[in-house]
């Protein structure tokens, strides 16, 4: 059994091992506990610095990070980019450059564009964590959606999954299916034909274009959120008939098994993805989802600046 | 390697029930009492001693997991690299008499560890603690409360205990590179 990560960086689920995602998945569950105590912090990072730095909004993913590294006992600051000297101009290269000299040990990145996070890890000494970048990888929601899945089904390997929705343009679908591949499971996407690459099947997964047909006999469905924004481009013609023809409600999950896993990323749609008592539901795991966020990326922290 | 074996199965077994009867009697019972364990085996040596405890007393005390990693001070060093595993201390140690178990106490880093991490988990009334195996040479005012067995050892020395529940037998030896 590996006790470490290879890289100094997390970049994309692309690049780890089934060994790696096991390791940091390991390391999650035993973390979790932390979280639970009623002082909700270790000593394990006390010292370090780590640096979230947000070129694009998110809620979920930088309170995660910046809960995860201070039940960790490192110092946290958070860089939005509305609020930076990026707004007056400063280039990527010279934003890191300038982070880089105030000596963090860890930079937490999100970006509108892909590559964006291996970009600045070839420049800078500390490690850097991809936190979304385009359309390209967003890593640690697929490690934080497997946890989910292991905690619930125990064993990875064989699970049928399904993932519906805007997979073209998701990079969440993106790294799951390549963290889901790794470990051995059975993968399904689904969506208007617009909205799934044309050379997915690369990727080894199945493709269908009739939801129904994707949640049956599915241990697990990831809903992604629809980006209302593409409508306007048109890649379907509305959101009523998206929610119509993709939406997952009560009446389709009939089909579904009994045990079905409902995750989604978040922020969700209410009533167009995913309708309320859906996400509201027994079968939801949306919540756990976050709870587990916090644990995966204390484990990501830990192992890549903690020890050594 | 020069190994020499200083405690089989019977005198580990006896060690542990002299052990229990010293706990119970400076304890005055088992009242109060919980025992946490250090991975991965003082957790087999706080569940021997409490089975113990229950022979000789009738009283179940629990016995919660502690894992040290997250509080170790030999991390940055390189020294060490372990994989966290889970802490599992599934009730309240405030106001308990809380018996601390490690296989071998040596530099005192890891109980120093183990004692940081139980405070963070309550107030306890005391911490007491018990090993299987004294083997001196300190780095940090600590002694141990209940000892199996003292062992002089020297720096050049190891010592490795060896238990059914990880290892398959029950022995201790001491190895030395000379």
């Amino acid at each position: 059994m590996i006790n470490k990560l290879k890289s100094k960086d997390l970049l994309g689920i692309k690049d780890l091992s089934p060994e790696e995602i096991l390791l940091i998945l390991d390391t999650a569950e035993s973390l979790k506990e932390i979280s639970t105590r009623d002082i909700k912090k270790v000593p394990a990072l006390r010292g370090k610095t780590i640096i979230n730095l947000f070129y694009e909004p998110s809620t979920r993913t930088r309170t995660s990070f910046e809960i995860a590294g201070k039940r960790l006992s490192a110092d946290v600051v958070n860089i939005s980019v509305s609020s930076s000297s990026v707004a007056k101009g400063e280039t990527l290269k010279d934003t890191a450059k300038n982070l880089e000299a105030m000596n963090p040990d860890a930079v937490v990145i999100r970006h509108s564009s892909s590559g964006a996070p291996y970009f600045i890890a070839k420049i800078l000494e500390c490690s850097v964590i991809n936190a979304g970048d385009g359309a390209h990888e967003h890593p640690t929601q697929a490690l934080l959606d497997l946890l989910t899945i292991k905690e619930r089904k125990k064993e990875l390997k064989g699970l049928k999954v399904s993932i519906i929705g805007d997979i073209t343009h998701s990079r969440v679908a993106r790294s799951n299916i390549y963290a889901m591949k790794k470990m051995g499971m059975d993968v399904t996407v689904a969506g208007p034909s617009t909205l799934i690459p044309v050379d997915i099947k690369k990727m080894g997964v199945k493709v269908f274009t009739d939801l129904s047909k994707a949640i049956e006999g599915a241990d697990v469905i990831i809903m992604l959120r629809i980006q209302l924004e593409r409508q306007e481009r048109g890649l379907f013609p509305s959101i009523r008939e998206y929610s119509r023809l993709f939406g997952l409600n009560v009446e389709k999950l009939k089909n579904a098994k009994e045990d079905v896993m409902i995750m989604h990323p978040g922020p969700i749609n209410r009533g167009v993805e995913i309708s309320a008592d859906v996400a509201d539901g027994p079968y939801s795991l949306i919540l756990d989802q976050v709870t587990n966020g916090v644990a995966v990326r204390m484990a990501i922290l830990h192992l890549l600046t903690g020890g050594v | 390697m020069n190994t020499r074996e200083v405690m089989n199965t019977n005198e580990i077994s006896r060690a542990i029930t002299r052990v229990a009867h010293e706990v119970l009697e400076r304890n005055k019972g088992a009242n109060d009492l919980v025992i946490v364990g250090i991975r991965t085996r003082g957790v087999y040596l706080a569940e021997r001693l409490s089975a113990k405890i229950k022979e000789i007393e009738g009283i179940d005390v629990p016995v919660g997991i502690i894992d040290i990693t997250l509080y170790r001070d030999d991390v940055k060093s390189g020294l060490s690299r372990h994989v966290v595993k889970k802490t599992e201390i599934p009730f309240s140690i405030t106001d308990k008499k809380v018996i601390l178990v490690d296989d071998v106490l040596y530099t005192g880093r890891s109980i120093r560890a183990a004692i940081d991490g139980l405070m963070d988990f309550g107030r306890p009334a005391n911490i007491q603690l018990a090993v299987l195996i004294d083997r001196g040479h300190r780095e940090l005012p600590i002694m141990a409360d209940f000892a199996g067995k003292n062992i002089p050892t020297s720096y050049h020395e190891s010592v490795k205990v060896m238990l059914k529940e990880e290892d398959e037998m029950d022995k201790v030896t001491v190895n030395s590179k000379q």
